[in-house]
């Protein structure tokens, strides 16, 4: 059963008697797995929420990725279990130790402990055009972060973002925050799908775009 | 120097496995430069680097790349984790009481050379700048060279204070995530100063961190001589220092009473807790939104401090 809408390498699966999102890998956080599959809880990752509402990621399977606030490895380990070589920024030390654990067994999964709002002190490890950049930084200044990385992305390359609203600004609406968010992230990318993921995350915004 | 053939090998611009040893050669051995590259190297952009990588003869294929690249990455992350854990609430203590003497003995050291530069020289400006300008004059004679000497040592004195910063920058989010983000890596780190420790800064009741810093007058007034301080250290806080005179008090209290949540998280948890820091936004909102009501009321005043208002 392969969804026109999902990259080869994620499919639905029954696992523990329910269909779910699933790739296949070694599993990473105590997820269900089912004959080498394991699911991909959309509650607890904003590309899971995103593939699960259908949005057109353009991701195929198999391409490059940088993964920008990769976390303790959740989703970026699903992420490397269907794309190429990915490479996940993550800049606490703490997640990181996690992050370190996912990535020994996929070889093709390359933790960084970076910040990601500085991109000079990784540019020398992640390689130019990548296929698509993952981003799920939770500080404020998202789409800065977005910005100022898009130096890494082919110019038909894919940015994947979920912004935050509570990050940017507590107090204020988040279609404001949403707005102006998007506004920044225009002067770099050309918008082509939003959404909200409030099914699965919150005020939050999915967002596809591609370089200008 | 500007052959960008040179440059993807050494360069400013090259990849993190410049200088690494050639693909074949059994006895690597470079394995921790590698590392230490990933870590601390830097370019100004991306590049193809598995293809640069190939046609150095760094590696045979993209693909020996690849398997190089992830054996180093994973090290080298590995490596800076346990470094990054390994600085301590101690050690922070060490950097951030450095730094106060640095910057104090800096500035004392910066009169006494401004005062004795400016009977030697013309335009001699005071402080650790003006230092900075006497330390690189050629020096004539004996006298002279004493001077800018001194000044030199003055230059040294800030500069080492300033590499402080940076570090304290770096290290106290690993040592207190939650503190840091809150208070700023600098301020995090005196109030663990303060302490003598994350454990006991953890341990003392929002009101004792709330006057940390302000002992003398904490003492004054315990003696009967002075009013309650509102606030000590935490008075360097945007928070607090930004917020009009007569609500001070309760944006210090607020404050106060979260960073001594979030030096708990920190100590017995080490996660990073989003709520703690959405709940004292918000209530900053509120307190600020104070300022704001009464500008409404009474707006006719037009006085000078309504400018005190939220940065909402």
């Amino acid at each position: 059963m392969s969804d026109p809408e999902l990259p080869a390498g994620v499919e639905r699966r029954e696992i523990d008697g329910e269909t779910r999102l699933a790739t296949r890998g070694p599993p990473v956080y105590g997820e269900p797995t089912a004959d080498g599959w394991r699911a991909w809880d959309p509650g607890r990752s904003k590309l899971g929420g995103m593939f699960e509402l259908g949005f057109e990621t353009g991701l195929s399977g198999g391409e490059t990725v940088l993964y920008l606030g990769a976390a303790s490895g959740t989703t970026v380990s699903h992420v490397a279990d269907f794309a190429g070589p990915t490479y996940a920024v993550e800049f606490a030390p703490r997640p990181a130790r996690d992050l370190v654990e996912a990535a020994e067994p996929r070889d093709r999964l390359f933790p960084l402990l970076k910040d990601a709002r500085t991109p000079t002190r990784y540019a020398h490890v992640v390689e130019s055009d990548v296929d698509a950049i993952v981003q799920d930084v939770a500080t404020r200044g998202q789409a800065e972060v977005a910005a100022r990385n898009a130096r890494f992305l082919a110019d038909d390359g894919r940015l994947l973002l979920a912004i935050k609203a509570r990050s940017e600004d507590v107090t204020a609406a988040p279609e404001t925050v949403f707005e102006s968010a998007l506004d920044r992230l225009r002067e770099a990318y050309e918008i082509l799908e939003t959404g909200r993921l409030d099914r699965f995350h919150e005020d939050h915004l999915g967002v596809v775009a591609t370089p200008r | 120097m500007t052959d960008t053939e040179d440059d993807a090998e050494t360069g400013p611009g090259a990849g993190w496995f410049a200088g690494g040893s050639p693909a074949g050669s059994d006895a690597r051995g470079d394995e921790g430069s590698l590392r230490a590259r990933i870590a601390d190297g830097e370019a100004d952009g991306p590049r193809d680097w598995p293809g640069l990588a190939v046609d150095s003869g760094f590696v045979d294929s993209r693909d020996d790349y690849y398997d190089r690249l992830h054996e180093a990455s994973v090290a080298a992350t590995r490596e800076a984790v346990r470094e990054r854990e390994r600085a301590d609430d101690q050690q922070l203590v060490h950097a951030v009481r450095a730094l106060d003497d640095c910057e104090r003995t800096a500035n004392e050291l910066a009169e006494r050379a401004a005062e004795w530069a400016g009977s030697l020289f013309d335009d001699v400006d005071p402080g650790v700048e003006g230092a900075r300008a006497v330390a690189k004059r050629e020096p004539d004679g004996e006298l002279e060279r004493r001077a800018v000497s001194l000044a030199t040592r003055v230059v040294g004195l800030a500069d080492e204070r300033d590499a402080l910063a940076e570090t304290i920058e770096r290290t106290a989010p690993a040592v207190a995530p939650n503190l840091a983000e809150m208070a700023g890596p600098e301020l995090a780190a005196r109030l663990i100063a303060l302490a003598g420790g994350l454990e006991s800064l953890a341990k003392k009741p929002s009101g004792t961190v709330q006057v940390l810093g302000a002992e003398d007058a904490l003492f004054a007034h315990l003696s009967g001589r002075a009013p309650s301080p509102k606030h000590g250290i935490i008075y360097t806080h945007e928070y607090v220092r930004n917020t009009r005179p007569e609500d001070r008090g309760s944006a210090a209290r607020a404050l106060a009473g979260k960073l001594t949540l979030a030096a708990r998280v920190d100590h017995y948890s080490g996660e990073r807790r989003e709520t703690l820091h959405e709940e004292l936004r918000e209530r900053m909102a509120t307190i600020r939104a104070r300022a704001e009501g009464e500008k409404g009321d009474d707006g006719s005043d037009g006085d000078a401090d309504t400018d005190a208002g939220g940065d909402a």
